[in-house]
């Protein structure tokens, strides 16, 4: 498949990851055996890795605490930057993971049920490992935008119905 | 008794637009296609640049001109896009919308009885803004079997030899249809020939899917002759702001800023500097709606074709042009589906002669409102 088609059909995913694979087929003018086939493709190739909701926790009943921690580590000879990576990546409770530049080397999102799981989490298994040397924690307080929806009540459609 | 209007206004009657806007008004389920404005907010950079104008105390009149760093900005701009070369001294006015732009032109070149020759379907501020100037319309037809550009047949036949001034506006509202450099040439050599005055309407310039624009007046020849106006509305989102500008020889550009410093003084000055910053930063926001559209033009295009509407394949604006199924007229046809189904089109009978028997259908909407729009279209077609 061209390299259009894979990035037509990224860009129409980035918009909306739930467009059926006719909506699909119909933006990017392939037919819908070649958007199954080109989506296939970017996943084997692991270009796309997942599909998720972007979800306001706040309009639902459920706790859900997220933690940004700053991590310190100093490696060793046998301890790198991918080690300390995969031993931190492994955790169910460690939804994002980056290396980082600037004052700290990772940063880390950690989610939980409540305040109480998070800290634990980040004193039982986070703060002792070996190579790493300090941790900041923030709590997120309140989100106002991720993976570029904001959050507010959004834009009501304030346009003329019909204008010429 | 009361007020007696001119005989010039009371010549022209109102828009056939708000009938359907009227109907449409009536009831809160409906999905609108038929709305001549991007369905996006102004680029975020450009409506801070607004807000920090205002915070400034940037609230007096500008140039009459519009703000040299803006006139220069859009003259690197134009450079850069469309190879179009004016000065931002003297060739170059920002106005109150491309709406001004056009009725200035008009005004500064259009002698009672004098013929302005306008390609239809047109954008309904032609027809009474010659009106208005003292002018005399004369319609020459565009087709769908040349996907709706202007030939040099037509030209020939509705006898725009005898005209002063010619109108066009491509890519095209309402029917989306765009015009390349060999499309151009025949009516650029008409227009040379029978020493026409053109005044080109670009607003849509940058909203083109399939070829790049390009302008009548970087044809040879036709820069002496053309003024080229464009503006921030449908580029970069900015409709309410009104800022738009027209571009051309010295002397013409000259002539509409007397009307201009009389009539407006200058263009808003907030709408200025989002201007600026639009211009200056917000190249990658004009290009995610270019994407958007297009994909939403492909979605729309293939549903008319899924549906049995015949539509040719528009290549510019946010406009498709579909003939009306059945034995209805465009009318018909729009005020039944806004009825039945709640969804509202305007008819194309609305924008000319031309226009009959087809409909503009804007998608300018989001997806979510194309798909439900367009499966109302289709149970409404299979029912009639």
């Amino acid at each position: 498949m061209t390299r259009d088609s894979r990035d037509a059909l990224l860009d129409c995913l980035l918009e909306n990851a739930r467009y059926s694979t006719d909506d699909l087929a119909r933006m990017t003018n392939l037919d819908a055996a070649e958007v199954e086939e080109v989506l296939a493709e970017l996943e084997a190739d692991g270009v796309i890795r997942g599909y998720q909701p972007v979800v306001d926790w706040e309009q639902t009943d459920r706790e859900r605490i997220r933690a940004i921690v700053e991590i310190n580590v100093e490696l060793d000879r046998e301890t790198g930057y991918a080690d300390i990576a995969a031993r931190l990546a492994g955790y169910d409770a460690v939804d994002t993971l980056r290396l980082v530049s600037g004052d700290y080397d990772f940063h880390i999102e950690i989610v939980g049920e409540s305040m109480r799981d998070v800290s634990a989490f980040i004193a039982d298994e986070v703060a002792p490992l070996p190579a790493v040397t300090q941790t900041v924690t923030h709590y997120a307080m309140t989100t106002y935008k991720e993976a570029g929806v904001e959050f507010g009540d959004g834009d009501d459609d304030d346009r003329l119905s019909v204008s010429p | 008794m009361g007020i007696e209007l001119s005989a010039r206004v009371d010549a022209v009657p109102p828009s056939g637009i708000r009938k359907f806007f009227e109907l449409a008004e009536e009831r809160d389920d409906v999905i609108s296609l038929g709305v001549g404005e991007p369905d996006f907010a102004t680029p975020w950079r450009a409506r801070t640049a607004a807000i920090d104008s205002l915070e400034r105390g940037r609230t007096s009149y500008t140039a009459n001109r519009g703000m040299l760093e803006l006139r220069e900005a859009i003259s690197d701009h134009v450079e850069r896009e469309y190879d179009l070369e004016y000065s931002a001294d003297e060739e170059i006015l920002v106005t109150a919308g491309a709406s001004e732009a056009v009725d200035l032109a008009f005004r500064a070149f259009v002698d009672p009885g004098d013929t302005v020759a306008v390609a239809e379907p047109a954008y309904v501020s032609y027809a009474p803004g010659v009106t208005f100037a003292g002018g005399e319309v004369l319609g020459v037809p565009t087709r769908e079997r040349d996907e709706f550009r202007l030939t040099r047949e037509a030209l020939e036949a509705s006898g725009a030899s005898d005209a002063e001034v010619l109108v066009l506006c491509f890519p095209n509202n309402p029917t989306g249809a765009t015009m390349r450099e060999e499309h151009l040439e025949p009516v650029a050599a008409f227009a040379r020939e029978h020493d026409l005055t053109v005044i080109s309407d670009e607003i849509y310039a940058a909203l083109q899917y399939e070829h790049d624009h390009t302008s009548i007046a970087t044809l040879p020849g036709m820069r002496e002759r053309t003024v080229v106006v464009n503006g921030f509305s449908k580029a970069y989102a900015m409709t309410g702001l009104r800022l738009g500008y027209v571009m051309g020889p010295s002397e013409a550009v000259m002539g509409m800023n007397r009307i201009h410093q009389y009539a407006m003084l200058s263009a808003p000055t907030t709408a200025q500097y989002a201007a600026l910053e639009a211009l200056e930063s917000c190249d990658d926001a004009v290009d995610e709606m270019v994407a958007a559209y297009d994909r939403r033009r492909n979605f729309l295009l293939s549903r008319f074709d899924d549906i049995g509407m015949d539509c040719f394949r528009a290549k510019g604006a946010f406009y498709a042009f579909p003939e009306v199924p059945g034995e209805r007229t465009g009318d018909e046809f729009a005020e039944a589906l806004l009825k039945e189904e709640g969804v509202a089109v305007v008819p194309g009978s609305v924008f000319g002669d031309g226009g009959d028997g087809h409909l503009r259908v804007s998608y300018a909407t989001g997806m979510q409102a194309l798909r439900e729009a367009t499966d109302r279209i289709e149970r409404f077609v299979a029912e009639h």
